[in-house]
């Protein structure tokens, strides 16, 4: 019939476009929603149940912790807490781990972290470690990357807002950590208006690269500017490092006009070999100072220790250890090129981005090319260390990485947007918007001697309306860019957790088959472990109750427990038995006045509880564990102070009442 | 619609499918990918894989051939401490717990299929028939304790030493 055949043709037609859209969308990328081609889907889609190709680390800012996200996916993988108590699994909160928070003001529970930056080995990422500074009160971290967790805090004695703060040298000798403040040194009641004859900075020099043993190697006393970011030196230039400073003008109030006043401030140029020759030949000076340095051991038990003096250099009694290079303008970011030649600033307020020659530097040195001294350390004329100027860099030049290529890319905050130019030409040869106000960008390996020149994240701050909205703050947010040809292409928005301030990636593989899957039982060292459920038991010391709890799939023992009364402080110590990859069990009591545990198998963890009123309390398992979680619970009867309620305890209907059997060995 | 539209369309259906799939890239060989989570939580779903009759007898695993000699007391005495710390946590020789008793285990089982339920258990759970009709019972998966082979012989003769004849075996609480 007519009118049927004419329905047959439109069904037909229709589904012949339908075909013809989709084969043009596959062959050429055809352009999608927001002007981003529809075939980078494709370039970040990592399948279910594939793995993505890199690991990036995102420091969290203001959370004080680290994320952990696949690239090209974006998907988020883990928290690692640092300096930031953490309920989600009682980092913080756990008797075994308190003391990694530990300073010379006491247990401080909240920090700013910034910059994760990856162990190197000759120039290149190990996968080893990651360290981590803490801004607010200084300290750095070592986070294992077989555990993924926070093994060693070391705080940073006169030192104020650590942001220059924690990049690594070469091989791993030295992280260091600047004066974002300078204060005065040693700390002591002044007039803030002393600032110019009181208030120093110090570049602090830690060693790195022995494991539970991070130690202040030396510390370099400079004028009272502002140091703000770091890079080593690499190849040619391994030995030195390099270090931003702003307000040289020295103001102490409304910096943002104050500190904007000179068309030039500083990078310093640290010698460390040099810095290390003063100190063995007993240049440098023992400074009083109290310092906290904190491990996670491999018993899993938190120890610290509080240090009390620092070597501290100064450029009048160790010549040739620093140098000023003038650098326009209050700049920001230092970064080295992956041939150790190139110094490029992020001139912050300049109009164009300067980049510093280290072989010129080093015959200006030679050839004493000084504009002037201050406070015994030369300042070298700009034209005589400069290597050139990239112009017309966008606005707000903050931070540059490299991809092996020849290659370097600047973020510029105000005008949002990634330049990218040539090393040694100068010339801008691609530029790409990015949504909004980015920071810090991060290629893999991209600020080492070998960058995997892929991918780029751009790190922003703002985000407005590329999300949906979350009341009055929006998400902060990664955007991952291809950078494998000859123009930059936007893949990728995600979002991430706390200020992703800044990051670091690398392949998967170098470290993702050397995981830690659990903790040998025969290993656990905690005093209060109990291994084996013959080993568990309740112990009352006056008024603390400690329990000896195991657990394993799906049962606490104890998990019936009496003869608690109201004034008790109770121990929790929570064994895991598992001895399976992936099997923690969680415990949490009602009423408890922290978090939970989160206990991996065969760790030892312990929460403290202090029961208020009589009543009895169940406990239980948090993390979903086997078919039987739910029955994975307790109770403990709590009685009014000074009860006759005998102590006993139990599991399966059998109740004791005699201290267990002493653990061998504790 | 008439037959023809719809075959037309079907086929349009078809092939526009096959061209998302072809865009998507994805090779179907994750398909394959293991029925068992590292947790041990079985797939139901997944078909048992012919086992050989030495598989059901002995279990699936590294052992083979156990040489029992006389009963070593002292073996038996360190096969305890693995076994208190390690699996008494949820089995007892006479009373059925969170998992089987084992105080008859041998009566049902030979020393090769203990050791591999010991050293193998998520391939056990997994293909076994009669591990597989003990998970529909228990609930909760043999867990991997990680023992050595030495350790798991060491927990073998402390079973050994621990048998219960078949009227006491039942009389537990």
């Amino acid at each position: 019939m007519k009118t049927q055949s004419k329905r047959t043709v439109i069904v037909a037609v229709t589904a012949a476009a339908v075909l013809g859209t989709l084969a043009y969308a596959c062959r050429t990328g055809g352009a999608g929603a927001g002007g981003v081609p529809s075939d980078v889907a494709l370039a970040v889609y990592v399948a279910p149940g594939q793995q993505d190709e890199f690991y990036a680390f995102f420091s969290g800012g203001f959370s004080g912790n680290l994320t952990v996200h696949g690239l090209p996916s974006g998907r988020l993988l883990k928290t690692v807490p640092v300096f930031s108590q953490f309920p989600e699994n009682g980092w913080g909160y756990a008797e075994e781990t308190k003391a990694m928070f530990n300073t010379s003001f006491g247990f401080i529970p909240w920090d700013d972290s910034h910059h994760p930056e990856l162990s190197q080995t000759d120039g290149v990422p190990d996968g080893r470690w990651l360290f981590i500074n803490a801004n607010n009160t200084p300290r750095v971290a070592r986070i294992d990357l077989t555990k993924f967790e926070t093994e060693e805090i070391l705080q940073i004695p006169n030192s104020a807002g650590n942001h220059g703060s924690p990049f690594i040298t070469p091989n791993s000798e030295y992280i260091v950590a600047a004066t974002r403040f300078s204060v005065p040194i040693p700390n002591r009641d002044v007039g803030i208006e002393s600032f110019a004859d009181d208030f120093k900075g110090t570049l602090t020099f830690i060693r790195a690269n022995q494991p539970g043993e991070m130690r202040i190697a030396f510390q370099i006393l400079v004028p009272g500017y502002n140091y703000d970011l770091a890079h080593a030196g690499k190849g040619p230039s391994d030995g030195w490092a390099f270090f931003t400073s702003y307000n040289s003008e020295q103001a102490h109030t409304l910096l943002e006009v104050n500190a904007s006043q000179k068309d030039k401030d500083f990078i310093a140029a640290v010698n460390w070999k040099r810095a290390e020759e003063c100190v063995a030949q007993g240049l440098g000076s023992a400074m009083p100072a109290e310092y906290a340095h904190n491990v996670l051991g491999e018993d899993r038990l938190a120890r610290s220790e509080m240090l009390t003096s620092v070597t501290v250099l100064e450029a009048p009694t160790c010549t040739d250890m620093v140098y000023f290079l003038p650098t326009p303008k209050s700049p920001h970011g230092v970064d080295v090129d992956p041939t150790g030649e190139y110094i490029v600033a992020g001139g912050k307020l300049a109009t164009v981005i300067p980049v510093h020659s280290f072989s010129k530097m080093v015959v200006a040195i030679a050839n004493k090319e000084f504009e002037e001294t201050i406070d015994g350390i030369p300042v070298l004329k700009y034209e005589s260390v400069m290597a050139g100027e990239v112009q017309n860099p966008g606005l707000g030049p903050l931070h540059t990485e490299f991809d092996g290529r020849g290659n370097a890319y600047t973020t510029a905050f105000i005008s949002s947007e990634i330049v990218k130019w040539r090393l040694g030409t100068w010339d801008v040869v691609d530029r790409i918007p990015v949504y909004y106000s980015v920071g810090h960008l991060s290629i893999p390996g991209g600020d080492s001697r070998q960058p995997w020149g892929k991918y780029l994240i751009a790190l922003n701050k703002i985000t407005k309306d590329r999300y949906l909205p979350t009341g009055p703050e929006l998400a902060q947010a990664a955007q991952l860019i291809d950078i494998s040809g000859d123009k930059m292409r936007l893949l990728l928005d995600f979002p991430t957790m706390g200020e992703p301030h800044y990051g670091q990636a690398l392949p998967a593989s170098i470290i993702k088959d050397r995981q830690v899957k659990m903790f040998a039982l025969e290993d656990n060292r905690n005093p209060n472990a109990a291994l084996g459920e013959d080993r568990a038991g309740v112990e009352r010391k006056g008024n603390a109750v400690h329990v000896k709890m195991t657990a394993i799939r799906t049962h606490f023992n104890p998990d019936n427990i009496e003869g608690i009364r109201v004034g008790d402080t109770v121990f929790f110590h929570v064994t895991n038995l598992e001895q399976d990859w992936d099997i923690p069990h969680g415990f949490a009591a009602m009423g408890a006045q922290n978090a939970e545990l989160l206990i991996m198998p065969g760790e030892t963890r312990t929460l403290v509880w202090v029961p208020k009123r009589a009543g009895i309390y169940p406990f239980y398992c948090t993390d979903f564990c086997s078919a039987l979680h739910q029955e994975m619970q307790g109770y403990a009867r709590v009685s009014p102070a000074g009860s006759s309620v005998a102590l006993r305890w139990g599991t399966g209907g059998t109740w004791n009442t005699a201290t267990p059997v002493a653990n061998d060995g504790n | 619609m008439s037959r023809v539209q719809g075959v037309i369309a079907v086929a349009a259906v078809a092939v526009a499918a096959w061209l998302s799939a072809s865009c998507g890239g994805g090779d179907g060989g994750s398909e394959a990918a293991s029925t068992t989570t590292p947790g041990g939580v079985v797939n139901p779903a997944a078909t048992a894989a012919a086992l050989t009759e030495a598989q059901l007898t002995n279990g699936i695993g590294p052992v083979t051939k156990v040489d029992l000699g006389e009963l070593d007391d002292a073996m038996a005495a360190r096969g305890h401490d693995v076994f208190s710390l390690k699996c008494a946590a949820c089995h007892k020789m006479a009373e059925r717990y969170v998992g089987p008793p084992l105080g008859q285990v041998l009566s049902r089982h030979t020393p090769e299929y203990v050791m591999n339920m010991i050293l193998n258990p998520a391939e056990m759970v997994e293909k076994h028939p009669v591990v597989r009709d003990l998970l529909a019972q228990f609930m909760t998966p043999m867990p991997n304790q990680q023992l050595t082979s030495d350790e798991a012989r060491l927990v073998l003769e402390y079973l050994r030493s621990a048998q219960v004849p078949a009227d006491s075996a039942t009389a537990g609480k």
